[in-house]
């Protein structure tokens, strides 16, 4: 029995270990000389997983008594949250080692916190939901504050972990309420008690609870505060993960819980995760026009791309649930890209985050000015780059299920949204002269940056096949 | 030749991206390379398209040279054409290698400047040739992107103003007529255009917070496409974006702008509002019919006050377009065949009054039309076609620009003789400021210091305008040439129109009574 369950959760398990006798051998050897060698050996192992899991074969299994679901799903969060930590550490080292932060502890956090989120992604029961979501934010706390001599990381980091701590509480005493009023914590024991009858009150405010605690994992608003303080906060490789993995994990959470646990009221949960929604959407657009830090920017813009992607959840429809999946594969291979290029706007090896040193970059480095443009129109959702589909087929699931107000929403804020995107492509190409940024790009940035342009143009003949895939993923989650 | 349309729509794509990848530099050798190409490639692909032309069976209303294929999300890559999109086809393909031809003298960025205008003729051909909604959707927002850097890039002082002030405006009106494509997908089940043209949306009335909504869904859809067309048109109230883009674009930008891309508006009207919300179409006829007539007579009268050229002709643009609007809605076979013809002749004869802004542009690098006078003098060969061209902008006999006013005027006559009143008006308003303007430019005596070294038109332009000026007569004397073409699929149109035209006046006139 128990040979069974812990051959389901293989990859998390073998993650886990990995995890602590890279600590352990960190410790013990060369500590951050080694530091290197371990950001290459984690990607890999990330990569690895991300393969393996990829390749498993189709079907359910679950373990410990339900309390952990590997279906399709999962895997395809897993493969995405993979495949965007791996990348994300091998950009993160290069720019560690020039700012002297280059510590072997840096890959084991992250590969502690993505163990994290495929336990989120995978949760069958609220414990192992909790467990899953604490490993991750504990993980995330101490990578934000990582720049320990630095004022605003570790404000970042003690910000983040307050307003975490703040959010787990409610979400645990949602998850409380939810056990005393259902008797169970397992969603499928929730499930039944929901479909016994209407939902008890005390339910429904277990209910908000929870979603209020998921809410500000995704940072939807009004549980947003914490985003732009932390990405700018945090050392610029760690903003580009929190913008990637963490997202990817705790929208399929959202999902996992919503559909599996309380499948049987769509209705009472639909409309709040719309309100999320449509305020995420007009909020990160309005609040973003604002900014001249790039890095705070970016934060605005995961806000109004998190409601997008709630919308297609809002829908409660397997054509939903896909949709919201595509959002999420596209919504990070953007951000790769985009964040390839913020890890390297640099002048006099200083780092730079405002948009202004962007001015009439088009004339230095033409080639990146260009992938970037592709990108940011991208991330602004215009034809034909592949933004578009991913709000094509959120919009298509709102419609369908009669969200009306909710896609007319949505698109309005996306034409807000469109200016800042736009201010900065017209920075890039016609702003006025001045000094020139001057970073060198690594490879594989470079690398990074140009396959999410490509992508984001190439996409447009079948988006590589990832609506399928997620088609697929998304009728097992609704079985 | 299975796949023309494909052809003729992606080589200049092709062509762009050789540019992109092949040609590097930025010397003199690298720009005269990259803008040969660019002609060759428009020019091919002008070559091309008349295969398009010969092929193209008028007497066949339905689409023609379709090509399918399957696309992501149950879409499809479908393209065809039929007598209402053909001309357009032509017209870009036509057009383009003059724009490239004309931008012979920019030398910042040329590379980019020509992938720029290939991506854009990619687009716009695209536009015309797409048979599947969310295609079309993409293409014809898609085509935002490079005139944002056209304008942006290569415009005048206060090009960042207006290049986001286009790019915004256009994409707000578009917006909303994405989510009512999506609302048709999800209503009929298909972005097929040539199946949504035969189904038929909800009709019956709706009530939305109390609001009756007569028409229901078509209205509301009627309404959500209004607001990108009549944007992209540009319509009055909504039209402020077009004189900052024109006057702000370079020369090749403006003729662009309001040869094609205006027309994809009016070619959306023709393709999407009239036969697919017939109900919603003729119930708020009148609303377009008024905003036709206010565009035609107060544009005309703006026009009548400025000092700047190229924004005198974008207002002269609008009210050419106000006849347009209100040619498609007369909802009859002259309405809608002036109406197309006059969006073909407002191509030639608008690009080629730009192009004539932009030749003593290029020679004085001033567009304020005191700083112009007695050009005749030493520019013979200019003042008479700048003569031909604004005379065809009256809409003289004889010109191109005639038979489209005339055809709309005889359709809208039929139908509100009111609204036709105050349209013809606005022909005397469009005489008043063309030859106004003409005689301040050309007429007069030459006492500026500034104009007296000024040259006469090259060969290179010239040529530019030939091709130009022959359309615009050959059009004016013998307009069969289009009216032939487009005829069958228009009365194919006008006669599904009818029976549900009729079914909405008499509810209506019913509810009226009652």
């Amino acid at each position: 029995m128990i040979a069974t369950d812990l051959n389901t959760i293989l990859p998390e398990v073998v993650l886990a270990i990995y995890a602590m006798a890279a600590l352990m051998w960190g410790v013990y050897r060369g500590k951050d000389a080694e530091a290197p060698m371990l950001f290459w050996l984690t990607a890999m192992m990330l990569a690895g997983l991300g393969t393996w899991i990829g390749l498993e074969p189709e079907g359910t299994k679950t373990a410990f008594n339900d309390a952990f679901i590997n279906d399709g799903f999962a895997r395809f969060s897993k493969v995405m949250i993979l495949f965007s930590a791996a990348i994300i550490l091998l950009m993160s080292q290069e720019y560690l080692k020039r700012n002297k932060l280059l510590q072997f502890e840096f890959p084991i956090l992250v590969a502690l916190s993505v163990v994290g989120m495929m336990m989120m992604v995978s949760a069958g029961d609220l414990m192992a939901l909790y467990m899953g979501l604490e490993l991750q934010s504990l993980a995330l706390y101490v990578i934000a504050a990582f720049r320990r001599d630095s004022a605003r990381s570790t404000e970042a980091g003690l910000k983040y972990f307050v307003l975490g701590a703040l959010s787990s509480g409610l979400l645990l005493y949602g998850a409380s309420l939810i056990y005393g009023f259902a008797g169970t914590t397992s969603f499928g024991g929730i499930t039944d008690a929901i479909g016994q009858g209407d939902m008890s009150l005390g339910m429904l405010i277990g209910l908000v609870f929870l979603l209020t605690g998921l809410a500000f994992k995704v940072s939807a608003v009004p549980f947003h505060m914490w985003t732009p303080d932390v990405y700018e906060g945090s050392p610029t490789p760690v903003t580009a993960f929190f913008a990637t993995a963490p997202k990817v994990a705790a929208m399929g959470l959202f999902a996992r819980v919503m559909f599996d646990a309380f499948g049987g009221a769509i209705a009472d949960w639909s409309q709040i995760i719309a309100l999320l929604s449509v305020l995420s959407m007009f909020l990160g657009a309005i609040a973003a026009i604002g900014q001249n830090n790039i890095k705070r920017l970016m934060a605005y813009s995961s806000i109004s791309h998190m409601g997008f992607a709630l919308m297609g959840l809002a829908a409660g429809s397997e054509q939903g649930v896909q949709a919201m999946l595509i959002y999420m594969a596209i919504y990070i291979t953007m951000n790769i890209g985009v964040f390839a290029f913020i890890l390297n706007m640099e002048k006099d090896g200083q780092a730079v985050t405002d948009i202004a040193s962007l001015n009439l970059y088009s004339r230095v480095e033409p080639l990146r000015a260009a992938a970037l443009m592709v990108l940011l129109f991208s991330l602004a959702g215009i034809p034909p780059m592949v933004g578009f589909f991913g709000k094509f087929y959120v919009l298509q699931a709102a419609v369908d299920q009669g969200l009306l107000w909710l896609a007319i929403g949505g698109v309005i804020a996306s034409v807000i949204g469109a200016f800042y995107y736009l201010r900065i492509v017209y920075l890039m190409y016609f702003g006025e002269a001045r000094e020139a940024l001057d970073g060198t790009m690594p490879p594989i940035h470079w690398a990074a940056l140009m396959a999410s342009a490509f992508v984001m143009v190439a996409g447009i003949v079948n988006l590589f096949g990832v609506g399928t895939l997620a088609g697929a993923a998304a009728a097992t989650l609704l079985k | 030749m299975e796949n023309l349309l494909s052809i003729v729509t992606f080589l200049p794509l092709i062509a762009a991206g050789i540019l992109a990848l092949f040609l590097r530099g930025e010397d003199e050798a690298a720009q005269r390379a990259a803008k040969w190409l660019a002609l060759a490639a428009t020019s091919a692909t002008f070559l091309i398209s008349i295969a398009i032309y010969t092929q193209f069976d008028p007497s066949d209303t339905g689409f023609q040279m379709v090509e399918e294929y399957d696309w992501l999300a149950g879409l499809k890559y479908k393209m065809g054409v039929d007598g209402i999109s053909v001309l357009f086809v032509l017209l870009t393909t036509f057009l383009m290698p003059l724009v490239i031809a004309a931008s012979w003298n920019v030398t910042d960025r040329v590379k980019e400047y020509m992938i720029a205008f290939l991506v854009l003729e990619t687009l716009m051909i695209a536009v015309f040739c797409a048979l599947d909604l969310i295609l079309f959707y993409v293409v014809f927002e898609a085509g935002l992107i490079p005139m944002f850097l056209i304008v942006g890039i290569w415009g005048g002082k206060d090009r960042i103003y207006a290049a986001f002030k286009f790019f915004l405006y256009t994409l707000l009106g578009s917006v909303l007529m994405l989510v009512a494509m999506i609302a048709m997908y999800v209503d009929a089940g298909t972005t097929d255009i040539p199946t949504l043209l035969a189904h038929e949306f909800s009709s019956s009335t709706l009530s939305i917070f109390g609001w009756q909504i007569v028409g229901g869904a078509q209205t509301l859809m009627f309404l959500a496409f209004f607001a990108s067309f009549a944007v992209k048109m540009p319509m009055w109230p909504f039209h402020t974006w077009l004189p900052d883009a024109h006057v702000q674009a370079p020369t090749a930008g403006s003729v662009v702008l309001a040869a094609i891309l205006l027309k994809m508006g009016g070619y959306g009207f023709l393709r999407f509002s009239l036969p697919m919300f017939p109900v919603g179409a003729e119930l708020l006829s009148g609303f377009v019919l008024w905003l036709s007539v206010i565009a035609i007579v107060y544009t005309s009268l703006v026009a009548l006050m400025q000092e700047d050229m190229k924004k005198l002709i974008a207002y002269s643009s609008v009210a050419h377009m106000g006849f347009v609007t209100m040619g498609i809605f007369a909802f009859n076979q002259q309405g809608l065949d002036g109406a197309i013809f006059q969006m073909i002749s407002h191509g030639f004869i608008s690009g080629a009054l730009f192009l004539s802004v932009g030749v003593i542009y290029d020679r004085m690098h001033t567009r304020d039309i005191d700083a112009y006078g007695g050009l005749v003098v030493r520019m013979p060969v200019y003042a008479m076609i700048f003569m031909l061209f604004t005379m065809a902008n009256v809409g003289l006999p004889g010109t191109s620009g005639f038979v489209g006013e005339f055809l709309t005027l005889v359709g809208i006559f039929q139908t509100n003789t009111w609204v036709a009143f105050f349209a013809t008006s606005g022909v005397i308003l469009s005489a008043g400021y063309a030859l106004w303007l003409y005689r301040r430019v050309v007429f007069g005596d030459m006492i500026k210091e500034s104009l007296k070294a000024i040259t006469d038109m090259t060969a290179r332009e010239k040529w530019i305008f030939a091709p130009l000026v022959v359309m615009t007569i050959l059009l004016g004397v013998y307009p069969a040439l289009v009216l032939d073409l487009i005829g069958p699929s228009v009365a194919q149109l006008v006669h599904d129109l009818e029976p549900v035209l009729e079914a909405a006046r008499g509810s209506s006139a019913v509810a009226a009574t009652h």
